[in-house]
Parts: structure tokens; C-alpha cells; sequence
């Protein structure tokens, strides 16, 4: 299978490769997949105090699709609100980096991890978490 | 040295140019039917097709009678299977075989399940070997057949045939040996290993791909196999179908050059693998996958820990390389070899496997080594599997939320 040119320049260079302070109540990280799935990924986000995206940071265990989606994730969310960030869908990241139908799972995974990591940091910060009511494609 | 570089040496090989120069004359001035008897084009090509089966036949210890031509394993694996099973019918239903097995094996015994047939699939331990006393075990008066592969293609594991067959000829079954991997790499002989019926393909051994062969024997006992390709009776009534006279021509000159190179391409190739698989373990929480000592002399299959197999295999961009990660199927289950030899999905995830062969150079192993080490380094620096071991977590006490 030929991957999108997309998918190896995230892949090749990946953006913001790296790990914040998870014990900062700034920051939320979002850990999602399971070793034994193929997949991990984890994505961390620094919020400024108006729920600005200042900052976002990855790491992923997976494939090169998975490793692509969730660079691309925090170059999206950098930037953004919280509440914005959390309407970020799946099916934009498989379109942007032209994912084909076995790889959607990736897509899913690094969504999962948006959420995971935005609501870790709305708990932290007395805010009730945000339970996904979509099902994914 | 030329990239990217071919390491996939199980999965196919390149064809020998001095194959295929034995080969090219019958597609053009020699292209005649082997069945035809009544001019020179036919006897041309009969004479072709005789001299490459006494060329298969001495690399395996056989009689050239004995030699069924094929259109690869996968064929020779059902014909074997399916055959022996509506031949022997009557006398028992039971077929015995591993769960290491190649698909070809495997499926043609779940489709012999379908027909009233009943399949024991043998664990393996946890080197790949299948357990003897196990087999023995697992023998009824109904046993017709035990299928049991000599060379795994994922691990190289090289099965105790001569032990197997006995077990099998001890309580009256056949022994039959999926050898698609062990033929023209190690020494295989049909008489001191004890072999009924054996599989062996062209293109594992640097032929052209769409031919192969099935040995079936003749004498002590005497084996029949029901022909699962009705036509014109070819091949002693096993197996219809106009010869594919180049094919088989070709598939002779590689078992002859198996025969010739060998023994020293053999310990060449044994001495690269092992500098590579030493090189490798080198690396933290790096990890061989099967036994050791009884393996073929080109594979390794390895597994690096906290890195995704296919995600390296892209780091690898400039190597040609398998794995048993999931993400390199559609199915998105990893390897059923690995996992029968009981390794976590997690590490049957991270596995590569390295299949060298006879035009991998040490040059290009040296490459390998430096690329593998350097993506793997790479990869483990985006890992947060990595991040985790190296702080000290527990990884198994983590409540991984399976997708």
C-alpha cells in the first residue's frame, strides 16, 4: 500500500514530537489505543487562562497513518479554544491526509486522544467532561 | 550497493539469470506441448520436462517418478491435503497438523473439516518446535495423515521431521511436509526424513513464480492422492493440466543450483544473518522470536520493543522487510504464528522479519544493521510505550482502552 505524500511528510517530520508537564493544571494529556491494538497515542495540550490552545505535544506507538494523524492533530489544535478544538472530526483528519479505509481506525484513535486530552484538562480545572455522543464512520 | 535492498527473501526470491537462461528457449523455438507424442515439438519438450524432474527430485533424494508437477505450493498443500484425505477415507477421517502452518495448509484442512473430515491443530511451544510427546498423544486408528511444516516462513524454525514421521508411520499414517522453505536452503531427503508427500515451490528457490511440484511416494508404502483437477490425465492421473514447460524447466535448473551452492551459501548466509541479528540485539529490549538453533540459515525474525512494526518498516523506506504487526494485513489481527508462540500481541506487533538470500551482500547487511538501529532509536523517541518503560511504569497495570 503507497502512503499519501501527506502522510510521509508527518510521518518523516513529525510536528511537535514531544512531552509537557502532565501534573500542570494547564495542561491535558490524552492516552488512548492499547499496546496490544498496534496503537497508542499521546497528546497533550497547554491552555492559556481564556481556553486558548497555546501549545500541543505528541507521541505515538503505531503505524506510519497513526503516527501522521496525530501530528497533524496538534498543528490543528494549536491555536484554537477548547471548544473548538473539541468539534475537530476524524473525517477531516482521513481527508487531509488521504487515508485509505483500513487506516480510518488512526483517525478515530487521534480524535479520541483530542477529546481525551481536552477533557483531562476540563476536569483538572472543575469543568465536567464532554462525553462524545457521535459514533465514528 | 543499490536501494532499496531486497530482505524479503521468504516471501519470494529474485530469479537466477542462469535460470532464466535455461528457461528462455522454451517460450519461443522449443514451445511444444509436452503431451504430444507424435512429433519432435512434444518429444523436445518431454525431454525438458523429464530432465527437470530428475533435477528436482535428486535436491529432495527422490526418484524422478515420484515428482507431481504444480503450479506452486499452495496447489501442491491441497492436492497433498484434500487428496490424501478422499483417497484414505475409508481407512480413517483424522489429519493431524500445527497452528504455525501456512495457509495453504491450514485451510485446505478446514475445508477437509467441511467434507466430514476431523483436524487436531497442535499448539507449538514457545520456540516454534511442535511437542512430540504431544503428537503422539493426539494419534488415533483414524489418523491419516500428519501435516507438519519443515521451515516456518514467519521464524525459520526447522520442525524434528525424522522424529515426526516416525510418530506419524508408527501408528499408520502418512507423513506429509509442507517444505517450501527448507528445500534448496538446508539438506532435505524424502528416505532418511521419513517423507510420504513433500511441497516445495520454484520461486522460494530463485525460479520463476507459478510453478512447483509435489512429491508423492511410490514405494513403502506406495501413496495415492485423489486428483483435485479433472482433464486430461496428466502427471500419473494426479494432476491435469497442459505442463508449463519453461516453469518446470526453470524450477529443474533452480533445484540444480540449490543442490550445487548450498552448502556453502548455507554457512554464508548463516554468518550475515547471525552478524545482523547480533548487531540488532545490541539494541534495548530487542528479542528473537523462535528457536535458535533449529532455524534456516537466512531468517531472523525480531522483535524491538515499544516500536509498531509497520511504522518502522516505512522508517525502513530503503528496506524491503516483512512484519507481523496487524496494520499489514486488512484483517488488523498480528501474526498467528507469533501469537501461537505465546508472545503478547504487543511484541508480535513490533516484530520484523529479515529473510536474506543468495544475492544479499554484506554490504547490504551492514546497511541493514545501521537503518534498523537508526529507525529504531527514531521511532522509540516518539514513542510514549518507550517514555513510560524508561520512567519506570508499569505498562501492564495501565487500563489500555482496546479500540
Amino acid at each position: 500500500m503507497a502512503y499519501s505524500d501527506k502522510v510521509i511528510d508527518h510521518y518523516t517530520n513529525p510536528r511537535n514530537v514531544g512531552t509537557l508537564d502532565k501534573s500542570s493544571h494547564k495542561v491535558g494529556t490524552g492516552l488512548v489505543g492499547a499496546p496490544e491494538c498496534g496503537d497508542v497515542m499521546r497528546l497533550q495540550i497547554q491552555v492559556d487562562d481564556n481556553n486558548m490552545i497555546t501549545d500541543a505535544k505528541f507521541k505515538t506507538f503505531g503505524c506510519g497513518s497513526a503516527i501522521a494523524s496525530s501530528s497533524l492533530a496538534t498543528e490543528w489544535l494549536k491555536g484554537k479554544s477548547i471548544d473548538d478544538a473539541m468539534k475537530i472530526d476524524n473525517m477531516d483528519i482521513v481527508e487531509e491526509l488521504a487515508l485509505p479505509p483500513v487506516k480510518i481506525h488512526c483517525s478515530v484513535l487521534a480524535e479520541d486522544a483530542i477529546k481525551a486530552a481536552i477533557n483531562d484538562f476540563r476536569v483538572k480545572n472543575g469543568m465536567a467532561a464532554i462525553e462524545s455522543e457521535k459514533v465514528h464512520h | 550497493m543499490n536501494l532499496p535492498i531486497y530482505l524479503d527473501n521468504n516471501a519470494t526470491t529474485p530469479m537466477d539469470p542462469r535460470v532464466l537462461d535455461a528457461m528462455m528457449p522454451y517460450f519461443t523455438q522449443k514451445f511444444g506441448n509436452a503431451a504430444s507424442r507424435n512429433h519432435p515439438f512434444g518429444w523436445v519438450a518431454e525431454e525438458a520436462v523429464d530432465y527437470a524432474r530428475e533435477q528436482v527430485a535428486k535436491l529432495i533424494g527422490a526418484s524422478e517418478k515420484e515428482i507431481i508437477f504444480t503450479s506452486g505450493a499452495t496447489e501442491s498443500d491441497n492436492l497433498a491435503i484434500k487428496g490424501v484425505f478422499e483417497m484414505y477415507k475409508e481407512k480413517g477421517n483424522h489429519i493431524i497438523t500445527s497452528v504455525t502452518e501456512h495457509k495453504a495448509v491450514l485451510d485446505a484442512c478446514k475445508h477437509v473439516e467441511k467434507l466430514g473430515g476431523r483436524v487436531t491443530y497442535l499448539p507449538v511451544k514457545e520456540d516454534g518446535l511442535i511437542d512430540l510427546e504431544l503428537l503422539e498423544q493426539s494419534m488415533t486408528s483414524d489418523t491419516i495423515l500428519v501435516s507438519i511444516m519443515y521451515g516456518n516462513n514467519e521464524i525459520g524454525v526447522i520442525q524434528p521431521i525424522k522424529e515426526i514421521s516416525a510418530i506419524a508411520h508408527k501408528y499408520g499414517a502418512l507423513f506429509m511436509t509442507d517444505a517450501v522453505q527448507a528445500v534448496g536452503k538446508i539438506p532435505v531427503n524424502v528416505i532418511t526424513d521419513g517423507i510420504d508427500l513433500l511441497a516445495l515451490s520454484a520461486h522460494k528457490i530463485y525460479g520463476p513464480k507459478g510453478v512447483g511440484a509435489l512429491y508423492v511416494r511410490r514405494k513403502g508404502p506406495r501413496v495415492k492422492v485423489t486428483a483435485q483437477m479433472d482433464g486430461g490425465g496428466h502427471e500419473r492421473g494426479m494432476r491435469s493440466g497442459t505442463l508449463n514447460v519453461p516453469g518446470i524447466v526453470g524450477l529443474g535448473k533452480a533445484c540444480e543450483l540449490c543442490q550445487q551452492e548450498m552448502e556453502s551459501e548455507a554457512k554464508r548466509l548463516s554468518a550475515l544473518r547471525d552478524k545482523l541479528q547480533s548487531s540488532l540485539l545490541e539494541l534495548e529490549e530487542s528479542y528473537v522470536n523462535g528457536n535458535t538453533e533449529h532455524r534456516l540459515p537466512h531468517v531472523a525474525n525480531i522483535s524491538f520493543k515499544y516500536v509498531e512494526g509497520e511504522g518502522l518498516m516505512m522508517a525502513m523506506k530503503d528496506l524491503a522487510v516483512s512484519s507481523g504487526s496487524a496494520c499489514t494485513s486488512a484483517s488488523l489481527e498480528p501474526s498467528y504464528v507469533l501469537k501461537s508462540l505465546g508472545l503478547s500481541d504487543d511484541l508480535a506487533h513490533s516484530s520484523i522479519r529479515f529473510g536474506l538470500g543468495r544475492f544479499t551482500t554484506e554490504e547490504e547487511v551492514n546497511y541493514a544493521i545501521e537503518v534498523t538501529k537508526k529507525s529504531v532509536l527514531h521511532l522509540r523517541e516518539l514513542s510514549p510505550l518507550w517514555e513510560m518503560f524508561k520512567e519506570g511504569v508499569d505498562l501492564s497495570k495501565i487500563e489500555w482502552a482496546e479500540h
